[in-house]
Parts: structure tokens; sequence; C-alpha cells
């Protein structure tokens, strides 16, 4: 029962460390003697689902966005739609959460067509507003066991997201999220999670790591648990963190 | 270049003296770019007309990585040369700084003490110091993520710095980085360009890093083909689609060899002919701020044999790389600025077995950048993997420090390396790890900006270095 990783655009998304979020999920299912594998699909590339999946879309450039929204205006933006829509996971961060939205406005005015996956828009930056950068605390309630959880991570982004029927990942504790108003940061439908946090998002939170993990297998055993990690390191990190920003 | 009396410039020159005794005095931090400002508010133009004062012009460097190890090496090549430059080579690299420096360095009637004027410059304050300073030659190093936060985007920081080609003169020069694509590309808008590369296949790294920046086209957006990746982005390559390439090199370094910590030594190529080249510092980030160097040199017209002698004798920048005697031990500050600098020093020293005592200590600070996550784009893998392939005799544990000690640890964690003990507070841990480095052994030191500063700060106070504004 192996696990694929597929690492969307691996070769150009490779801003804000992104690959710490591969590495988290690698090293955690091999630690528990999960088969994993990481597949990378690139520009032009399909994408080729198994049954047990994550699939991972990270931020870019702006010029890079323009090429993604181009290759995912057909097929493969279609087949992502209906990953998602059967129950696969899909985590997109920044630049990939923003495209698996309606649009994307680059700063240029341009307006690039998103995936769809959520009901969200995101707008450039306005001349007299900020980049929205800094460290981020967010409250995320998991519909799966109905826990109140936290996750930490960096946001660095321009372009303000407005979601419209879709519920957010979480509430900001500190920082500021979507778009710097409204309090929502991320968005989440069915098993698709889009976020802007990086930093990297997974190393630095361990039980999302393990819950993308364990949608990804339930898929196929309902039933399915994971074994507990000693995750004392990671615990440690994130609480020097997290006490910092509350 | 006028040089009669201008009681406006004079009067900036003198306010700028108080300046800089009043921070010295207060000791502020070495006073390297107050002056500047005081000297511009009573007179706005006088970079313009201390610089139109300099016999031999000015040049200068910018780019991510280097600009201040390239500046003090051209710099050291002047003095070798006879030629009296003036730099500001306090890390004070925005248009105050260099303002700064050149009002120090001219008497209070307005006439420099240099011949040449030698800057290096942030990459986003090109523009304004290429408007006003004069500039005969400029040289872009390489343009790396780094510090994201600050400047947006690279295509963009390569534009503003494109943009300041205009105001060199006809006969001006840019030197330019070959191997980096990006800068390589700059070239295009510009018929002053001359440009620098190593051609050494030996060094190919075989795959592009993952922190690699700039694998697409610049000109046109295709991914780009790689004959030989050196370190990066940067290598030999082509694009398919648009026939964009590395362009032809009048600076070349080949038969690149290394001497690890000591050392490197690499066949020099000139417009003016061939020579033997050995630099005291080690690693091939060095072999391209050296090749820099030459080409800056060899452009404002100094002779090989001086651009050899003065390679040769250059000891190193303040705290990119610095060997410190602490008692019977020796310390080495190998300062951590981006993903790709740090997996050179892991390839160079870490890899290689020499390092047997470390401590990485990484601070988010503005100056350090406050966003961890290139950690993440280190190639720690690199080392498991020369782990258990057997190329290196065992790696030691890593002692980690800094405000983000802990993101460290687990970083090491998720490439299955061993932690040692985890002291968040510099001060402690620069003590403790030199404790725990046997006498007569070397402790390596990687750290970042702010955490640099803290550590050789500690270092100082157990008598072992000098504050850095008297550093020479």
């Amino acid at each position: 029962m192996k696990l694929t990783i597929h690492h969307l655009y691996a070769d150009m998304m490779n801003l804000y460390g992104d690959r710490g979020n591969v590495i988290s999920i690698k090293k955690r299912c091999e630690w528990r003697s999960i088969p994993v594998e990481v597949v990378d699909v690139g520009l032009g590339e399909r994408i080729q689902p198994t049954s047990r999946d994550i699939f991972l879309f990270g931020g870019g450039q702006d010029r890079e966005q323009a090429l993604l929204a181009e290759d995912l205006s057909g097929s493969k933006g279609a087949d992502l739609r209906a990953v998602v829509e059967d129950g696969g996971v899909v985590l997109g961060v920044c630049g990939g959460y923003q495209l698996m939205g309606h649009s994307y406005e680059t700063p240029e005015g341009e307006r690039l067509p998103g995936v769809g996956i959520f009901d969200l828009t995101t707008e450039p930056r306005k001349p007299d507003e900020e980049r929205l950068i800094g460290n981020v605390l967010v409250r995320v309630r998991a519909p799966e066991t109905d826990e109140v959880r936290e996750i930490v991570g960096f946001e660095n982004h321009g372009g303000r997201t407005y979601l419209g029927d879709t519920e957010p990942l979480g509430e900001v504790v500190a920082g500021y999220g979507n778009n710097g108003q409204d309090g929502t940061e991320g968005a989440r439908h069915l098993n698709a999670y889009g976020t802007y946090l990086h930093g990297s998002l997974l190393p630095k939170n361990p039980w999302l790591t393990d819950q993308l993990i364990l949608n990804a297998l339930r898929r196929v055993d309902d039933s399915f648990e994971l074994e507990p990690l000693d995750d004392a390191v990671e615990r440690v990190a994130f609480d020097s963190l997290a006490d910092r920003l509350r | 270049m006028s040089s009669e009396f201008d009681p406006r410039l004079s009067a900036a020159i003198l306010a700028a003296r108080s300046a800089q005794i009043a921070s010295r005095t207060l000791k502020t931090g070495g006073g390297s770019t107050m002056p500047g400002v005081v000297a511009r508010r009573v007179d706005p133009k006088v970079l313009t007309k201390l610089s139109q004062r300099l016999p031999m012009g000015s040049a200068a460097i910018t780019g991510t990585n280097g600009k201040t190890t390239t500046t003090r090496m051209v710099s050291k090549i002047l003095q070798t040369a006879g030629v009296r430059a003036v730099n500001n080579s306090t890390g004070a690299n925005l248009v105050t700084g260099v303002t700064a420096a050149l009002v120090s360095d001219s008497s209070v009637s307005g006439k420099p003490a240099s011949e040449m004027g030698l800057f290096e410059v942030d990459e986003a304050s090109v523009p304004k110091v290429a408007a006003e300073a004069d500039l005969k030659l400029l040289a872009v190093l390489n343009l790396f993520r780094d510090q994201l936060d600050r400047y947006g985007e690279l295509a963009y920081t390569g534009k503003v710095i494109a943009s300041a080609f205009v105001d060199l003169p006809p006969d001006g020069t840019v030197v330019l980085n070959a191997d980096d694509p990006l800068v390589a590309s700059l070239g295009r808008s510009t018929a002053k360009a001359v440009y620098y590369g190593v051609d050494e296949p030996n060094l190919d790294t075989g795959r592009l890093q993952h922190v690699a920046d700039s694998k697409d086209c610049p000109v046109c957006g295709t991914a780009l083909d790689y004959e030989t990746v050196y370190m990066g982005h940067v290598g030999l390559y082509g694009c398919g689609n648009c026939g964009f390439s590395r362009p032809e090199l009048q600076y070349r370094a080949s038969r690149v060899r290394f001497d690890g910590a000591r050392g490197t030594e690499f066949l020099l190529s000139t417009p003016k002919g061939e020579a033997e080249v050995r630099i005291e510092i080690p690693g091939l980030y060095n072999v391209y701020n050296a090749l820099a160097a030459a080409a800056v040199a060899g452009e404002s017209g100094v002779a090989l044999g001086e651009i050899v002698r003065g390679l040769g004798e250059f000891g190193g920048a303040f705290g990119r790389v610095e060997r410190v005697k602490a008692g019977d031990r020796e310390a080495f500050l190998l300062l951590i600025k981006n993903p790709v600098g740090f997996n050179e020093i892991l390839r160079t020293f870490v890899t290689g077995a020499d390092a047997r005592n470390v401590l990485i200590a990484i601070n988010d600070n503005d100056a350090d950048g406050r966003d961890v996550s290139w950690l993440w784009d280190v190639d720690f893998e690199m080392l498991a993997d020369a782990k258990s392939e057997g190329r290196t005799n065992g790696l030691p544990p890593f002692m980690v420090s800094g405000i983000r000690a802990d993101d460290m640890a687990v970083r090491l964690k998720y490439a299955e390396l061993p932690v040692g003990s985890v002291v968040p507070d510099r001060k402690k841990a620069i003590r403790e790890a030199l404790a725990a480095t046997p006498p007569g052994e070397t402790l390596y030191v990687l750290p970042t900006y702010t955490a640099m500063l803290e550590i050789r700060q500690t270092l100082s106070e157990l008598g072992y270095t000098h504050p850095f504004w008297e550093d020479k």
C-alpha cells in the first residue's frame, strides 16, 4: 500500500522551502514503514493518480504563475478538480493556493484563470498596500476529530484572497492570513487544503502532516490508523515560535 | 572635473565630519553611514561633485553573494598596483554609505585623497548610485534568492540593475557573471558587457540543487538545458527554444584545485594573458569572487601580474570567512546568508570530513531574513547521502544555536543527521562549543548575520578578536 506524493511543478514552484513539505510527508511515512514515492509533475505532464495520493502544489514567482495557469487551464486542471471531488488529498501553498481558486490577478493586472477547486478569488496588492509578511499562528478546527489545533508558519504574499462559499482552513491568531482583514486563513474543501503558510508548513506542524497521510490512506482503508511518532523536537520548535506570537 | 572652491560642498563635508565624531564618541556602531546622511542633507549633489573629482572614476560591485569579499579583493589588487582607492568596506552599501566613504576621504575643500572609488552596492541601490557616482564600471556577481521579503522577485531585481547601465559613459564597462543565466541576460541590453566564468568540468555537481532560483531561460521562459551545474543555478547552460546561452568569456578560471580549508588554485585567463592564481580562502564561490575581482581590476587597467599578486595576498573579508585563534583551539567563522552559500560550506568542509566540531547558529532578525523556510532548501540530504555511501568518516553531531535553534534541530532530524546539544543562547553556545572542541582542533561556526555579530562579540569578550570597526 504505497503512498504517492505528486509534487506539482517541483522544478518551478520551489520558493520558500516548499521542499520541506515533501520531506516531511516522506520521512513520516518511512519512519512508519509505509512505502512512499515522490513523483514530480512538470509542465505539460498529466497527473496520474493511484488511489493513495497527496498532491503538493507550492509557491512560485509571478512569471511562473502565468505559465502554470495556462498549463492547468485544460484537462490537467479538470483532472485535479476531479481528484478533489473524489476525496483526493491536495495541499496548495501560497502561489499554488491562489491558483486553486477561480482567478488570480497579477500585479500587472493580468487575470489568470484558476483551477476552481475553491470558491475564492485573489486580487493584487494595491499601490498603497504592503506585502503581507511575517510569522503566523492559526487556529484550525479539524473536522476529522472536531479538535481545535494550531499551526504556525511564515507568510509572504502581495495578493489578497477573498473566500466565497468555501470554508477557511482556520482563523488567524497572529499574522495576516488571506487578506489581512477578515481574520480567515486558507481554505478547505473535502481533502483539499490551501494556505499562505510556508516556512515550511508541514515540518512545523506534524499533526497536519499526519492528517494528510491519514486522509490519503483512509480513502482505501477507512479503519487505517497511524502509529504515533516521537515528536518532541518538533513540539519544542512549535512552542518556541507559538509562544512568541501569542 | 571642477576642483574650484564650492562653499556648499565644504559645508556638507564639515557637517559630516562632526556627525562622524559624535557617532564614534557615542559608539553607535562605527559611524559608517550617518556622515553620508548628514552631508547629503546639506548638499544633495555631494556624491556627484566628489566622485567627479576622482581622476580614475569609480567602480561598483553588486549582486546577492560575495559583494564584500570581491570589493576587498579588488581593493587589495589596487593597493598592490599602487592605486589609491576609497571604498565603503564596512558593509555600508546604500547611497548614504557610498557618500560617507567619499566624504571622509576628501579634504574640507572637497579634494579626494584617493584616485579611484570602489564601492559595494546593494542591488536595489544600484540605479541611485549609478546616477550620482559617475561610475565607469559596474560588476554584477550573481542573483540568488536572498531575503526575498526585501526585494520582491529576482527578475525584477535584474531589471532594476540593468536600468542603471545607461548611466555609464560610452566607454564604460559592465562586468557580468556569464555562468548565472539571469545576470548574463542583462548583457543583452548593453554594448559594454564583459563576461567572466568558470570552465572546469570536474566541478559539475551533476544536479540542479533544490535551491536553484532561475532554471528557466530569462529571455523566453523555457527550461534551460544545463551541460554543467557548479552551484545553485550557476553553470554552463543553453536554451533550446530561443538560443540564449552562456556568453563567451573574457575572464575565465580553469584547472580549479581545492586545497581544503586552506585555499584554492586555478588558471586565470584574461584578454592580456594567462597566469596561475592561488587564493588563501576556500570554496568555489571564492573562485567566482576572485574572477570578478580580476575582471574589475583588469578592466580598470591593472596589469595581470598585479592582479595575481593582489589575489595571492588577500586574506578574507570580515565575518564572511574568518579564522580566530581561541587559545589552543581555532574558531573558523563562515557566514551563512542563504541555501546556496550553506550548501557550498557543507560541500567544502563537512563532506570532506575536515570538520569534526560544528556549531550552526540561526537567527531570524531582519538582517538574517525573518523567514527561515530556506533551511529546507539547504541540501543536508547530501551529507546523509555521503554518510550512507561511506564518503565521510562519520559525521559529527552538529550543535545548534540561535533564535531558531529548534527549527534547525527539526531540519537535521528530517535529514536523519545527528543533532548535538540545542543551545539557543549564542553566547552560551559558543563558549560550550569551544569547550567541547579538543585542544589543537578547529571549531567550525556557521552563523547567520546577527548570530555572527553576537558570536564575534563573545569571542571578543573572551579576548579572541577585535570589534569590527577596527578590522582592516
